[in-house]
């Protein structure tokens, strides 16, 4: 078959008359679909912690372990990085690449501050014999909070990827509707946190 | 154990060269391997294959490979039954069969798992990746190449499985594969890991299936086809893609889980340390029970388009169709605790989920009453998608009823994890399932390949397997009532031997029935000038897909159909709409064909493998090569073409004649005032 190919400025326009392939906003709903699976994956890692929050088996309880004051900071790395993401999606709009481009390395760098001080903290309950293999508790605690870790650092990956996608290629639809979709994840961790600050570290010391 | 760097746990000893059953079916399994690769490479097709089929993200091509998993599979799953019931009939008494106790519960736990993941559920979905943008006027998914991601995910963990076979043994935990029993302290082997990794796998690239097509059918209907014009099997599907989004997450924690425990020594379910075993049976069962609604409901769809088309008649009652749908998908999430009735969770709780259970009789016994007022006074034909489904509607409320039965928690106490429970889930998933997506492979055939299958085999295999089904599991109820826990290797009831013989009896006439199917496909393809569909719509029928051509041409319509009214295409023929677009064409916009669905596939399996094994290099580097793929598919922005005008033209002049609106059957279809 032969077929002449397009830039997506080209097929952009295009798509408004054909439903059929509806590129973009198929996308933004699809990812959106898709968090909503995501949705149920941390609800059942929470009924997990929810269940096994006080299966100690002797070891350490929350209340030995976390230290708000530390978790609040981290919350705060995470919490300010969603709001320069917000920045980065408005310059976006406004397309400019630099702009873009200076307010995701911020968002990139205050989530890396986030995951680096998880990573010190895990670390730090590892060398101290509360791994995750401690006790139900540690074992459900771990599989929350990492798994909400890993979501980030895939969005730190992800992030990369686009800053590099959008140095090379400026503000294209393609580029534009991926940004909108990292933001939607980004904040949809942001949420996640929130949720596991409280169900987590607030109820496990009170 | 000990562990290498370079092949982890692999030595080989993993190859049980011991075994010589185990080694015939390796063999076996081999021969038939090299023989297809021989004859591919003696045909010279392997870069048609690779050009028109394994790249491909046409969601017909995909719908076609997906069937052919499911077949292939569904060989390896009866070769387990078989053995299972030789096993069963023989192991009386002083008998002790030909399985040793740790090779049966492999293949009990294998052929769970086979049939349900690998047979099931590649059956329907490649029915609905062939059918259903058919059906609502869409020229592809809404993600093309995510659907070739999704089905090599898909066949990576299907070969892991077999895999499993001669490298090493698969899980003896059963397909449910409940803790404590699969945690490292009484499962140290690979076989556990095997059924993780092979159900993990498998079950993102099905996660990923779901949102594609809620997102096709959401999004991507064309013209006029609002919701409630959709065909039944759209609606089914629709639902399906959400009970799969809301209920494989919980998978694919639950899984992830006991991963941790077994490779990092964690406690969610381990007998001590805090571990809870009853949270993996929940979790698992959440999963577990909308998932045997995702096998059954497309199977519905299945039932409503043949029996409508068949009977000549609209279906009856297509909106309690869909609402009994709707509300079949919210209950399963409702009654997953039946299924551990036993495990203490008290009256009150045990009463409620017992009532939830009771309750889904309602919208099923409001789809069977849809069925049987469909084909009151309609004129049937008896072909053969016809009888699958007729055999289904008697069959299945057997099974129907049988549930209810263990729906009553003081009931379930006695026949719970007895041969009971097995034949009341077969009933649900042979005669349930099962005949549905064989009705649904003999109803779109002809529209896959534009000829239609044999009917005097059809028939055979239908009889075959319906007298076989009854023969193999009617005898099993009774054992239930007799007493005789499911999963047994050995027994010394001599009273329960006859029933087990019946039993295998109906396995080898199910086996004749499996022999008649391939014996109607060499059939038809010999005889396919005969049998061949020049019109497109070689039943009369009345959804979309049958307004096409067949096969369809790959960008299925040239110009997106505009639909007025429920059974679109009935009402274009009735109201002599031309159907086929006639030019001039505009062009089109059409994904390119991707390798890298295929390459991700390779990969996925050797991270499977590799995790299996503890060969973490080459997992890691696996992992980075998937993670370097999705990046380069990022960057590459020769992802779609636009075909044509002209082309389009071309292509459609060299499709079969446009079928005019004189086709047989087009006055059959007597609208029918609901009340």
């Amino acid at each position: 078959m032969s077929a002449n190919t397009l830039s997506p400025e080209m097929l952009h326009p295009d798509h408004a008359q054909h439903p059929d392939h509806g590129g973009e906003d198929n996308a933004l709903f699809g990812f959106w679909v898709y968090l909503m699976t995501d949705c149920i994956l941390f609800a059942s890692l929470f009924a997990t912690y929810a269940v096994m929050r006080h299966n100690y088996a002797g070891g350490p309880t929350g209340k030995d372990l976390f230290d708000l004051r530390y978790v609040f900071i981290e919350t705060m790395f995470l919490l300010f990085s969603s709001f320069s993401n917000g920045f980065a999606m408005l310059s976006m709009h406004r397309r400019s690449r630099s702009a873009t481009l200076k307010w995701l390395l911020l968002t990139a760098l205050l989530g890396l501050g986030f995951v680096g001080m998880e990573v010190r903290e895990f670390t730090h309950l590892v060398m101290e014999g509360n791994g995750p293999d401690r006790s139900g508790f540690l074992s459900a605690f771990f599989g929350l909070v990492g798994t909400h870790g890993t979501h980030v650092s895939i969005g730190l990956i992800w992030m990369g990827v686009m800053m590099w996608q959008l140095y090379f290629k400026g503000v294209t639809p393609a580029i534009t509707s991926r940004l909108l979709r990292l933001s939607l994840f980004w904040h949809f961790l942001d949420i996640i946190w929130i949720v596991v600050f409280t169900v987590v570290y607030l109820m496990g010391v009170l | 154990m000990y562990e290498s760097e370079l092949l982890g746990k692999l030595t080989l000893s993993a190859i049980p060269y011991h075994n010589p059953i185990i080694m015939g079916a390796v063999g076996m399994s081999a021969i038939l391997g090299i023989l297809l690769l021989v004859w591919v490479t003696y045909l010279g097709k392997w870069g048609y294959l690779w050009r028109e089929w394994f790249t491909s993200v046409d969601h017909k091509r995909i719908g076609v490979m997906y069937i052919v998993l499911a077949v292939v599979m569904m060989l390896r799953g009866f070769s387990d039954a078989i053995m299972m019931r030789i096993q069963q009939a023989s192991s009386e008494g002083t008998g002790h069969g030909f399985l040793p106790p740790e090779h049966y519960s492999q293949i009990f736990s294998a052929h769970g798992t086979i049939m349900i993941i690998f047979v099931a559920m590649p059956f329907f979905i490649g029915l609905m990746n062939f059918a259903i943008p058919l059906q609502i006027g869409a020229r592809d998914v809404a993600y093309p190449f995510l659907n070739s991601v999704s089905f090599w995910l898909t066949a990576a963990s299907a070969l892991l499985v077999m895999v499993s076979l001669a490298v090493g043994d698969f899980s003896q935990a059963g397909w449910t594969g409940y803790p404590p029993l699969s945690e490292t302290q009484f499962s140290p082997g690979p076989g556990v890991d095997y059924w993780i990794w092979s159900l993990q796998l498998g079950g993102i690239g099905t996660l990923l299936t779901g949102i594609n097509f809620f997102v096709t059918i959401l999004k991507m209907r064309t013209p006029g086809m609002s919701l409630m014009k959709m065909p039944v099997f759209a609606w089914t599907i629709l639902v399906t893609t959400v009970l799969i989004m809301l209920s494989f997450p919980v998978l694919t924690v639950t899984l992830a889980l006991l991963t941790l425990d077994r490779y990092l020594d964690m406690h969610f379910f381990t007998g001590g340390m805090g571990g809870n075993q009853m949270m993996f049976t929940n979790l698992f069962w959440i999963w577990g029970h909308p998932e045997v609604y995702i096998v059954i409901l497309p199977a519905f769809g299945i039932y409503s388009e043949v029996v409508s088309t068949f009977s000549h008649k609209r279906l009856f009652g297509y909106t309690s169709m869909v609402y009994a749908t709707i509300a079949i998908a919210v209950l399963s999430f409702v009654v997953w605790l039946h299924h551990f009735f036993t495990m203490g969770a008290g009256a009150d709780v045990n009463a409620f989920f017992g009532i939830a259970t009771m309750v889904i009789a309602v919208p099923t016994g409001v789809k069977i009453f849809n069925w049987l007022f469909t084909m009151y006074r309609g004129r049937i034909e008896f072909t053969t998608p016809m009888l699958w489904s007729l055999g289904f509607i008697v069959t299945f409320t057997v099974g129907g009823m049988t549930g209810v039965l263990l729906s009553v928690p003081g009931a379930d106490f006695m026949l719970h994890n007895s041969e009971f429970l097995v034949a009341h889930f077969h009933n649900m998933l042979i005669p349930g399932a099962l005949f549905g997506y064989f009705a649904g492979y003999s109803y779109w055939f002809p529209k896959m390949f534009g000829f239609r299958l044999d009917e005097k085999w059809g028939k055979r295999a239908f009889w075959s397997w319906l007298a076989g089904f009854y023969l193999a599991f009617m005898p099993l109820y009774a054992l239930g009532f007799m007493g005789m826990p499911r999963r047994l290797v050995h027994y010394d009831n001599p009273i329960w031997q006859p029933y087990l013989l019946v039993a295998l009896a109906g396995t080898f006439l199910i086996a004749y029935g499996i022999f008649c199917q391939g014996a109607q496909l060499v059939a038809s393809i010999r005889n396919r000038a005969a049998l061949r569909d020049a019109t497109g719509d070689i039943w009369g029928s009345h959804s979309l897909e049958w307004s096409t051509a067949s096969p369809p041409p790959f960008y299925n319509f040239a110009k997106l159909p505009q639909v007025e009214s429920l059974d679109a295409f009935a009402h274009m023929k009735e109201h002599g709409i031309l159907h086929r677009a006639q030019a001039p064409f505009s062009p089109i916009h059409m994904p390119r064909n991707s390798w890298m669905g295929v390459v991700m596939g390779a990969f996925t399996f050797a991270f499977g493998f590799a995790m299996v094994w503890h060969i973490w290099w080459i997992a890691a580097a696996s992992a980075l090569a998937i993670l370097a793929l999705v990046v380069m598919r990022a960057n590459d922005e020769n992802v779609d073409y636009m075909l044509s005008a002209e082309e389009v033209a071309r292509c459609e002049k060299n499709t079969s004649q446009p079928a005019t609106h004189t086709t047989a059957g087009h006055n059959d279809f007597k609208p029918i005032t609901q009340g």
